[in-house]
């Protein structure tokens, strides 16, 4: 681990432990609802000052919380073309099958690459540490998983040149 | 010490729970539209009646000691009180909240003859008995509450109402229903108390913010305590001109608080822990012990064995326990006072969202934690 992102990692996690103190809030706008106050933003006094941790320029949490749920979006350190490209089709891999994560967004908020609704009713069925633990091993996994991805791409580009330029 | 109790095979959270006079027998919430009530029997507890009346989940239960009537309030904008017949079957009775959203919490006050309601209509409704029409009907406080009413308690004197809400702060209400009580006599916390009658507002914190999640009267009806969500625990004392004092401490926001007598408060929430805190001289609240003195079960070190093992069911390596250190594994979302009196509480009970009820004895806690004194 990199001297920068031990420190950015225990920052995520301080603040993660204490924005999901989440509780079970009925709509006040709308009958009989229960819905996500971070998501429909309907009362002001409902939401707490969004907080963004960031370990430098492309790499950063944006983490918002209500009074009911929590929306955590990543932006991923992305370096160069081949990154931004691999780094995509991976979200939108996850993202598409967003209902077997259960806590992943479909769609990620604007700026960054994925993000992450957890609600009440996930911190009641599922340890809230766990929860915790969860995200911050995806933040440290996936750079790990781009790079590798990237060398592996690398690797076969390379591959498939050789076998190409043996022809002439 | 500590008693854990869970339930059959509920593993849901206990949104809340309430004690019958004797604590035989307990209504409790499994996080859906029911309510349960079982019985005591040694260390067994029996099912004796699911009261299944609402549509949405339950948010809050009251059970009158004296005239052992059960009041509940639901998200689906509904109250039911629940009075016993001959053959001990609960029957229900629709309670007229003309509310139109969440009801949230609810209340008896002391001398049982009416209960508050709070919902997320912005309003408290105060329910009593109209024997001519042999309904329960409601009288509204509206003004002036700006957001979801989160919690209530009664004032022992029957009439005064502390309500905290989403809008960050705490008032006190007069619920004086004039059809049923003779006038109330003057208390520090005003004179004239006509319904509705704002006897005094706090504002949780200077800056703003903070969601009430829970109010207390203390036993003579002079304090106030409150819990908020940044991390606060708040006491007022009318008789010193209802000046806040204010301790930020270093656990996650509390959801629940009682008074234990007139000194000391409990308050319980996100840490999991039950924590004891008791106000000094100058009305400060200061802290005095954390009920619960679990230590960390020894793991034994880093083992190879264990090391593949987690690699091997998991795919990563990971040494650390899944429990927690405390007993209870999830928020404690509601405290209750279990034995004693008002003045001097002998046990409480707490519940929470990992579905354990755990009673605490305050006198053997008393003796075996440091520092930690009851007067």
């Amino acid at each position: 681990m990199s001297a920068t992102l031990k420190p950015y990692l225990t920052a995520v996690r301080h603040t993660l432990t204490a924005a999901m103190c989440l509780d079970n809030f009925s709509s006040q706008v709308v009958e009989r609802h229960n819905k996500p106050e971070v998501e429909v933003r309907c009362s002001k006094e409902l939401l707490l000052t969004p907080v963004v941790i960031s370990r430098n320029e492309k790499e950063k949490v944006l983490i918002e919380s209500s009074v009911n749920s929590i929306r955590i979006s990543i932006a991923v350190k992305q370096a160069d073309e081949i990154e931004k490209i691999l780094c995509k089709k991976f979200m939108r891999f996850m993202m598409m099958r967003a209902e077997n994560f259960i806590v992943l967004r479909r769609k990620p908020m604007e700026g960054y690459d994925i993000s992450f609704l957890i609600t009440n009713f996930h911190t009641e069925q599922m340890y809230k540490h766990k929860l915790v633990d969860f995200v911050i091993h995806f933040m440290e996994e996936i750079d790990k998983e781009i790079s590798e991805m990237k060398l592996a791409v690398n690797a076969r580009a390379r591959i498939v040149s050789e076998e190409f330029l043996k022809r002439f | 010490m500590t008693e854990i109790h869970r339930f059959g095979n509920i593993v849901s959270p206990i949104t809340c729970h309430a004690w019958n006079k004797d604590r035989t027998q307990i209504a409790l919430s499994p996080n859906n539209h029911e309510v349960h009530i079982y019985h005591r029997s040694g260390s067994e507890w029996k099912l004796l009646d699911t009261l299944n009346q609402h549509d949405l989940r339950v948010m809050g239960i009251d059970w009158a000691p004296n005239t052992n009537r059960i009041v509940t309030c639901a998200a689906d904008r509904n109250a039911y009180v629940w009075t016993q017949d001959k053959e001990n079957k609960w029957k229900p009775t629709l309670v007229l909240l003309r509310i139109n959203r969440a009801a949230t919490c609810v209340k008896w006050s002391p001398l049982e003859n009416k209960f508050a309601v709070g919902s997320g209509a912005r309003l408290i409704s105060v329910c009593y008995f109209e024997s001519e029409n042999d309904w329960w009907v409601s009288k509204h406080i509206k003004k002036p509450i700006r957001s979801t009413v989160t919690c209530l308690d009664w004032h022992p004197n029957n009439v005064l109402l502390a309500a905290g809400s989403t809008d960050f702060k705490v008032r006190v209400f007069s619920a004086y229903i004039k059809d049923i009580e003779k006038t109330p006599e003057a208390t520090p916390w005003g004179s004239k108390m006509p319904l509705g009658q704002l006897m005094v507002e706090f504002v949780n914190s200077e800056g703003g913010g903070g969601w009430v999640h829970s109010v207390s009267f203390c036993p003579d009806g002079n304090k106030v305590c409150w819990v908020a969500h940044d991390s606060s625990i708040n006491m007022a004392d009318a008789t010193a001109g209802s000046v806040v004092h204010k301790l930020r401490t270093e656990y996650l926001p509390f959801l629940s608080c009682t008074w234990i007598n007139n000194k000391s408060v409990i308050a319980a929430g996100h840490s999991c822990i039950p924590i004891m805190y008791s106000v000094d001289g100058n009305g400060q609240p200061i802290f005095v012990a954390k009920l619960d003195a679990s230590q960390k079960k020894e793991s034994g070190g880093l083992s190879a064995m264990r090391m593949f093992h987690s690699l091997d069911k998991q795919a990563r390596v990971e040494t650390s326990d899944t429990n927690l250190d405390s007993i209870h594994q999830n928020a404690i979302t509601c405290l209750c006072i279990h034995s004693g009196t008002r003045e001097k509480v002998l046990k409480i009970s707490t519940s929470g969202a990992d579905g354990q009820l755990v009673i605490w004895d305050l006198n053997t806690l008393e003796r075996s934690i440091q520092n930690m004194r009851i007067d």
